[in-house]
């Protein structure tokens, strides 16, 4: 056997029989499960209808409003309004929309009042405003003398539908569930580098303090402990996060299953925004699919496969330099700075930059440069991205690993026998040269 | 006498540092060699660079007249000053991994440890973690792993620390065994006494630079002074610290004796013991002659003191 799988070998070992290993492994996933039944149990538990008092001097609203799971709604405009408004405070109605009987419907625009001691939800607002708007608006046709039935039938829908130069149709908007898509692959990237790069930096600093890594090293070359650490280390996450994968999912279909609760639904929509949308909702579903089977999938997961190795191996080697560099965990930190802020860079510009522009400049240049690359082309894939970009930017990501791992080496050979010291910036550009 | 190491003018520079400046040295095959020097001399630097820890930045290291190659590591055992294991790994996996990334197959390995592990008594070790050890018994699992894979150049850095009395006279026989059974032994120690009883050769670095080496006797000769230690019973004490002056210089001296004789040291300069003696028999009745054999530890310290 190679001496590099030798050392695999052992830090697979060594990583998987650790004892937190072990616990965090069937713990994590237990306690996300828990969390998540919690929140759905919450959600199950909010089925408490909120009471909305409504009192309508005109008469014209009350019609407007449908009760929901969330809301109910209930006509007191036959009692006097000081008695409803002093018996709310007490009472269990959440809150008390009053319209009061005003000289033109215009004033209606500025006279409805919301009367609660506690402040309602923006969404909540948001909805009782459209729907009173858009009633309103019907009765100003109606006294315009126009034909509300031709206007509705008139309103039209537009759907331009977008297609590539090169004969592909997709599909516009949507975007939320290309970044989700491209977004959960680049922050597992990212998760995984700060994990399992900091288990690298703390075996290497272990063997350090053991003092046992001047014998390995009578044995074999730095750079094969190196690697082998870096390789043995990430099988031993890779093993974890399958763990994790196949636990949460046993877990979490079990126990919905179990209490029937649908835990992925968000809880407490608001009645009418539901309303309102579950028309759309079905077509949407259906567009989202149809989406969905739309993206390039194929060059999505090869391309998570390539970044995932090219960017865990460069990040790796960083953090395996600064463990030889340190003598232990606390003096690492002025050396981890610089290494986690491209990757949280890359994260805020997949979120914010990529969403809006997926081809624009920024998300461009981001996604070639290698420090950022994984997370940002992986989120920038789902949108299209041309081939030239694809290939320029994993050709640049693993010749930097190259580059990386060979300096990282060096001040890994000349750090791992070095005690004692707090290494300076300027000290580690020396090693360098030894 | 063939040479198993030789080392042709090493330099090996940190920064500014210079560790090692132009160093040769030769070690016979077959020989203990005492690698001494006080701390910073250099001794651990050299030491890397045979292990191919590090590499020079000139000079040569020949292996059995073949210049080092990373093969050359499975005929090297070393055994640092600091000490190391894996804490929470256990002992057999410890020596089976070790031994194999010396190049041992997995089944040679595990009868080298047996036999091993039963030499020294610790067979039960087998699956108890290094951390469950105390420091002397950690120790010996390290003597192992050295010494697994039989290479033909040992190289102990102060072996003895760390060991009690009896456990260090173990490994102290064990060490003369190997020598015996064709292994070349270098050793790196402060550790005065053990260089007298164990090397035959010797080295001294000081600041970067070799001040001395050879076969210990003939070091001992090159450092001898001509100077010896005198017992005598007289009547004349007078007379003969006249005399003595007038062709010597006189020092005083002690040593164990049964006798109320009187001692001094005597330096001869040019002129031979037997004079001397001629001289002391017709003043009374000689009761202890020998000649000052310079100690390691003296050679040491003139040495380096110079």
């Amino acid at each position: 056997m190679s001496v590099v799988s030798l050392i695999i070998k052992r830090e697979f070992i060594a990583k998987v029989r650790n004892k937190s290993f072990i616990v965090m492994t069937f713990l994590s996933p237990l306690l996300f499960v828990a969390i998540a039944a919690l929140v759905g149990y919450l959600a199950s538990m909010k089925a408490d209808t909120k009471k909305i008092a409504i009192h309508d001097e005109s008469g014209n609203f009350i019609s407007v409003f449908k009760n929901s799971d969330a809301y109910s709604y209930h006509d007191l405009s036959a009692i006097d309004l000081q008695f409803v408004k002093d018996s709310i405070l007490n009472t269990k109605y959440e809150g008390l929309l009053y319209f009061p009987k005003v000289a033109s419907l215009r004033d209606y625009e500025s006279k409805i009042q919301y009367i609660s001691n506690e402040s309602p939800s923006m969404n909540f607002i948001g909805t009782i405003e459209s729907l009173i708007g858009k009633k309103i608006t019907e009765q100003n046709y109606i006294v315009a003398g126009l034909d509300t039935l031709a206007i509705k039938n008139s309103v039209s829908k537009v759907s331009v539908n977008l297609a590539k130069s090169s004969g592909e149709e997709t599909v516009k908007g949507l975007n939320e569930i290309k970044i989700a898509i491209g977004g959960a692959f680049g922050y597992l990237i990212m998760m995984f580098i700060i994990i399992y790069g900091n288990l690298v930096m703390r075996s290497v600093i272990e063997e350090k303090t053991n003092r046992i890594i001047e014998i390995i090293i009578s044995s074999v070359k730095p750079f094969q402990l190196m690697m082998g650490k870096i390789i043995g280390t990430s099988l031993a996450g890779i093993l974890q996060f399958l763990i994790w994968a196949i636990i949460g999912f046993i877990l979490f279909f079990g126990i919905s299953t179990y209490f029937g609760v649908q835990m992925g639904a968000t809880p407490a929509l608001d009645a009418g925004m539901i309303e309102a949308g579950q028309a759309e909702m079905g077509s949407k579903m259906q567009l989202y699919i149809k989406e969905f089977l739309t993206l390039p999938i194929g060059t999505l997961l090869v391309s998570f496969v390539l970044y995932f190795i090219g960017g865990y191996f460069l990040y790796s080697s960083f953090y395996a330099a600064i463990g030889a560099a340190v003598d232990n965990e606390t003096d690492s930190q002025q050396f981890l700075l610089p290494i986690i802020m491209p990757l949280v860079l890359g994260v805020y510009i997949g979120f914010f930059t990529v969403l809006n522009d997926p081809h624009g400049t920024v998300a461009t240049v981001f996604s070639i440069i290698p420090l950022t690359s994984p997370i940002v082309m992986l989120m920038r894939i789902p949108f299209g991205v041309p081939i030239w970009q694809l290939v320029l930017s994993i050709v640049l990501l693993f010749s930097t690993f190259f580059l990386v791992v060979w300096f990282a080496s060096k001040i890994y050979r000349v750090g791992i026998l070095m005690y004692g010291k707090k290494p300076t910036w300027r000290e580690l550009f020396k090693w360098m040269k030894y | 006498m063939s040479t198993i190491l030789q080392i042709n003018d090493l330099v090996k520079q940190y920064g500014n540092f210079t560790a090692l400046n132009k160093v040769s040295l030769s070690v016979p095959t077959g020989s203990i060699y005492g690698l001494l020097g006080p701390n910073g001399a250099g001794k651990t630097s050299l030491i890397r660079i045979i292990n191919q820890i590090t590499m020079p930045d000139s000079g040569s290291v020949f292996l059995d007249g073949e210049k080092l190659k990373p093969d050359h590591i499975a005929h090297i055992g070393y055994m640092p000053e600091e000490r190391g294991l894996y804490k929470s790994m256990k002992v057999g996996e410890q020596a089976l991994y070790l031994a194999q990334l010396k190049g041992l197959s997995k089944k040679e390995a595990k009868i080298q440890l047996d036999y091993w592990f039963q030499k020294l008594e610790i067979e039960g070790w087998w699956d108890k973690k290094i951390e469950e050890l105390s420091k002397g018994m950690a120790q010996k699992v390290q003597f192992v792993v050295t010494v697994l894979h039989k290479p033909k150049l040992l190289i102990f850095d102060e072996p003895f620390s760390g060991f009690d009395p009896v456990n260090a006279n173990i490994i102290k026989d064990e060490i003369l065994e190997l020598q015996k059974n064709g292994a070349t032994i270098i050793f790196s120690t402060h550790r005065m006494e053990s260089v007298e009883e164990l090397c035959d050769h010797i080295a001294l670095l000081h600041q970067s630079n070799k001040l001395i080496e050879g076969k210990l006797s003939d070091v001992k000769r090159q450092f001898r002074t001509n100077t010896y230690k005198v017992g005598i019973l007289t009547q004349d004490v007078e007379g003969l610290m006249v005399q003595l002056t007038q062709k010597y210089t006189i020092a005083q001296t002690n040593f164990k004796s049964l006798n109320d004789d009187l001692k001094f040291e005597v330096s001869l300069g040019e002129s031979s013991p037997n004079e001397l003696l001629q001289l002391l028999l017709q003043k009374g009745q000689v009761t202890h002659f020998e000649e000052n054999i310079p100690s390691v530890n003296d050679i040491f310290i003139k040495s380096v003191s110079q």
